[in-house]
């Protein structure tokens, strides 16, 4: 069970033209599920590799368990990686790809094969034991990739977006059976995807990362209900965070904090005359697409009124929303687009 | 909102457009391929027939006109101890080679691939053995090996490994020579087995490696249980390629000892030629190259059997 | 044995890093050794020919003599004799345009014939396919016998059209399975998004695939280009006079007359014709490679 520290870690290509990872600084707690959140090129997989061993940093360090192991190639950090594609070795049998990380170290042929049997049986694959890559399914393989990294038992488990290559349907019950495993296990785990609800599900903390940095670090509540940023209130959430604009700033909320004026408490809230444009019933709620005024510039919004929120509403009609104050979230319109302290709004 | 209910016209069914494209799918494809079959079946097909008929003739220069002669020149080849001689050199200049090819060209393109300055420089040079024309560098090597001028006895001597004055007879002794005619076919052919090889190496994924790598595997558990095995189909396809290309192949043989000294050398394909142009015996030299054919489809049907596998798996 | 020592303490984690440091180091160390000793065996006759070029004969003659230093002055003679005496300049130019004849003949016939291969399903492609394979086979050094006769019965002997006429055999069957390598891997979407703009097949192959398969069509033209170029025994079978030789026969029989061989200036032509190749082979290795790699994988 290890900690697993980034230090201020700089990781550039081509010469320093691609900044891929820009200044990080990470950890990862005994037994913890860090998930390395953000979209396309945020560096969330070079950081992923690089915490791997895959990877050399420009610069900063990355200690497991407090020793510095930059350096050191990956079979010396005691970690395992579970790759996107899952990388099975296509020409070995299951057992074969299960075992080969033991035969690497040298470990005796019974004491293999038992740890073999031991993993393959948390993972429910004793049966495809004898079976190559080809013959199984997109699940079966990522659960072969998961025996395959569980039975070096390493000090860090690092995912890369192990769901992503699964069908839909598939993804939310492997999700639940990660979860499950990692709670037996009990191992660190740092787990990169670009799907927030993913992220929001699995992680007892999240990073989100965007062009090279962090932007946040916290417990998905966190995230979700204290922002640090604009890119953070942006990416969380579907839809995403409501923004006008205000005086050089931005004001900020959620679309489900956005009901019709009779529907919010009245102490403290804040008016707002939304121009509808359009409706759309979405699993029972109602996504009210508009404009608003008053409080900043103009702004298109959306509305997310469950299905427990009746008030008749129609499109092209202009009606009065509100939000309360305590929803309310404000973020400097600069181009970092930080938090900043609430403002009076006056309205 | 109410859904206008239009009238929507049957649209004639589309069977007389649809086989028109077809027709011209199947035209297409026969135009495309027909330049190419009637060019093959003329100027090969029509002339393996031909060699075929000659072996079975008594043309020659002398005498150009085409008569029945049996199996006379089979005979006459299986009579000549040269022509068994000639056989078993093919064999042992064709697996010898094929080692070295393979061994060599392997590890070659383990170099090409990894990651150094100069990498273009070096595979520049490295690809001058295989696009140079054959001829020229034989005529090279031609001086490299030979008995007294040789640079290689000027490097022995120097090195003290050769006494002074002393000569390898490269070219010149039976041993010797068989194993120079290997070594330059195979600093020929190394190069094209090098980039071959390098397409396979560099078809493997990445992650594989990798996982390899996190996995704990060092650098020769990987090259031999996890590159060797996913390149083996490339490995053995290219190497029965080069297999039938070097047991047809004079080129060397021709230039550098012309199948001397007295036939140590000599391989079918260059006693064909040596009977059948330098000796003006048409028939003969047919009769002798045509003895290539059974052995090539055998390594064919090899050939074609390692690639269905591969297809398959 | 015992599996690699982890880092139990910061002074064995430093040791491991240091070994560590230190293998990476002599693999790199190694990887450069081994490239430069590679490049010195495959390249190092093509040195030596360069300086051999410029020897003098008494330099050249003499057994004592370091041969890859000039022990007597360089001199440019034999070079020039090469190009002065010989029809060397004939040779390459001829090398020249009976190698783009070849290609551009290859091209017209081995591409469409690949598309009706890897792209048009028909029950005979499959057989066909293999029939092609199968040609490869009949080596030259079997047909170069008949093939002289059937030069002579269209009237092409000893000339270096003959060779225009012939090679192809040669270059069509591997072209072909290595453009059908390359067009297995384009996918199908893209010839059908252009019949349904409008093209027929035929249009939909000209203006949507081939420029897409353009990296397959480079490497058949360096492959198709070198075979050629090193092409040997049909045209040492099929031409004699010199001026329709090609630089693979033509500098064998003008610099070697009986026993008598012009050594530097052979050595003189051997680099001049290599080097260009070379370059030009090497400009090309990357698109290469991807036309071997399309093949393997797909098939």
């Amino acid at each position: 069970m290890a900690v697993v520290e980034v230090r201020d870690l700089i990781k550039q290509f081509d010469g320093g033209k691609v900044h891929a990872i820009d200044g990080v600084n990470l950890t990862a707690g005994d037994g913890e599920y860090l998930v390395l959140l953000g979209p396309s090129g945020c560096g969330k997989t070079t950081l992923l590799r690089t915490i791997a061993g895959l990877e050399e940093p420009t610069a900063g360090d990355i200690l497991i368990d407090d020793h510095v192991v930059t350096g050191l190639p990956p079979r010396a950090r005691k970690i395992a990686m579970v790759f996107q594609s899952y990388a099975l070795y296509p020409h070995k049998t299951v057992l074969a790809n299960i075992v080969f990380p033991l035969r690497a170290v040298g470990m005796a042929k019974e004491e293999r094969e038992q740890k073999a049997l031991w993993a393959a049986g948390l993972l429910g694959i004793e049966k495809l034991l004898a079976r190559k890559p080809r013959q199984l399914s997109g699940g079966e393989r990522q659960r072969v990739a998961l025996a395959r990294a569980l039975v070096r038992e390493p000090q860090v488990f690092l995912l890369d977006e192990p769901l992503s290559n699964l069908d839909a349907k598939l993804r939310a019950s492997a999700r639940d059976e990660l979860k499950s495993f990692q709670d037996e296990i009990g191992t660190t785990t740092i787990y990169v995807t670009h799907d927030q609800v993913e992220a929001m599900g699995l992680g007892d903390r999240i990073a989100v990362l965007a062009a090279g940095r962090v932007r946040q670090v916290g417990p998905p509540v966190q995230i979700y209900d204290d922002p640090a940023d604009t890119f953070v209130a942006t990416f969380i959430g579907s839809p995403p965070m409501n923004l006008v604009s205000r005086d050089g700033h931005l004001v900020g909320f959620r679309p489900e904090h956005l009901l019709p004026a009779e529907n919010v408490r009245t102490d403290d809230r804040t008016l707002m005359p939304l121009a509808v444009d359009r409706i759309e019933y979405l699993s029972g709620d109602r996504h009210v697409y508009g404009t608003v005024s008053r409080i900043g510039e103009k702004a298109r919004v959306v509305a997310r009124l469950p299905s427990t929120v009746d008030t008749p509403i129609s499109a092209g009609e202009t009606h009065d929303f509100a939000v309360h104050a305590s929803r309310l979230r404000f973020f400097d319109a600069g181009e970092d687009g930080l938090r900043t302290e609430p403002i009076r709004l006056g309205v | 909102m109410t859904v206008t209910e239009a009238e929507v016209a049957p649209t004639p069914v589309k069977e007389p457009a649809r086989r028109r494209l077809a027709d011209r799918e199947g035209a297409l494809a026969w135009i495309f391929l027909m330049p190419s079959v009637v060019y093959i079946i003329a100027l090969v097909a029509l002339p393996f027939g031909l060699a075929i008929a000659f072996a079975f003739s008594d043309v020659s220069a002398g005498d150009p006109s085409f008569d029945w002669a049996g199996l006379r020149n089979f005979t006459r080849a299986f009579d000549d101890p040269v022509f068994w001689r000639s056989l078993g050199n093919t064999f042992v200049f064709t697996g010898v080679s094929m080692v070295f090819i393979v061994l060599f060209g392997k590890i070659l393109a383990n170099i090409l691939v990894a990651n150094f300055r100069g990498k273009w420089i070096v595979r520049f040079l490295v690809l001058l053995p295989w696009t140079t024309p054959v001829a020229l560098s034989s005529i090279s090597w031609l001086w490299l090996l030979d008995s007294i001028y040789s640079p290689i006895d000027w490097v022995l001597r120097q090195l003290g490994l050769l006494e002074r004055g002393g000569q390898m007879y490269w070219l010149g002794e039976p041993g010797l020579a068989m194993s120079s005619v290997i070594a330059v076919h195979v600093w020929r052919l190394v190069p094209l087995a090098a980039v071959i090889l390098m397409a396979g190496l560099v078809a493997i994924p990445r992650d594989i490696d990798e996982a390899a790598r996190v996995d704990g595997a060092g650098y020769w558990r990987r090259m031999f249980e996890i590159t060797i095995p996913l390149v083996l189909p490339v490995i053995a396809v290219s190497a029965l390629f080069g297999a039938i290309f070097t047991f047809t192949d004079m080129a060397v043989v021709r230039v550098l000892t012309r199948g001397g000294p007295n036939d140590a050398t000599q391989v079918l394909s260059s006693w064909a030629f040596y009977r059948g142009i330098d000796g003006g015996d048409v028939a003969g030299g047919a009769a002798i190259a045509l003895f290539l054919f059974p052995l090539l489809l055998a390594a064919a049907v090899g050939i074609l059997r390692v690639v269905r596998r591969i297809e398959v798996g | 044995m015992v599996a690699e020592a982890t880092a139990n303490s910061a002074a064995q984690a430093a040791a491991l890093r240091r070994k560590y440091t230190r293998r990476h180091v002599a693999a790199r160390i190694g990887v450069y050794f081994a490239a430069v000793v590679v490049a010195l065996a495959c390249a190092g006759p093509f040195l030596w020919s360069a300086i051999t070029a410029f020897k003098q004969n008494r330099d050249l003659y003499n057994p004592a003599n370091n041969p890859f230093v000039f022990n007597r002055p360089a001199t440019p003679d034999h070079v020039t004799y090469l190009f002065t005496d010989t029809q060397f300049v004939t040779f390459a130019w001829n090398t020249l345009w009976v190698g783009v004849l070849v290609v551009v003949i290859t091209l017209v016939f081995a591409l469409p014939a690949a598309y009706a291969l890897a792209r048009l399903d028909r029950p005979w492609s499959g057989p066909l396919g293999i029939a092609i394979f199968l040609v490869y086979l009949v080596p030259p050094s079997l047909l170069f016998l008949s093939l002289s006769r059937v030069v002579v019965g269209v009237g092409l002997q000893d000339s270096t059209w003959s060779m225009v006429l012939v090679y192809p055999t040669i270059t069509i069957p591997v072209s072909v399975w290595l453009l059908m390598g390359f067009l297995k891997s384009i996918p199908k979407d893209i010839e059908e998004q252009a019949m349904v703009d409008g093209y027929s097949r035929l249009g939909a192959f000209l203006r949507a695939v081939v420029p897409l398969v353009f990296p397959g069509i480079v490497a058949v033209v360096v492959f198709a280009f070198t075979l050629t170029a090193s092409e040997f025994i049909y045209s040492l079978a099929f031409v004699s006079p010199p001026d329709q030789m090609t630089v693979s026969t033509g500098v064998p029989t003008q610099l070697i007359r009986g026993d008598v061989f012009f050594w530097q200036s052979l050595q003189a032509a051997t680099v001049l014709v290599a080097l260009p190749i070379a370059f030009v082979f090497n400009l090309f290795l990357d698109k290469f490679i991807a036309g071997f790699t399309a093949g393997a994988v797909k098939g």
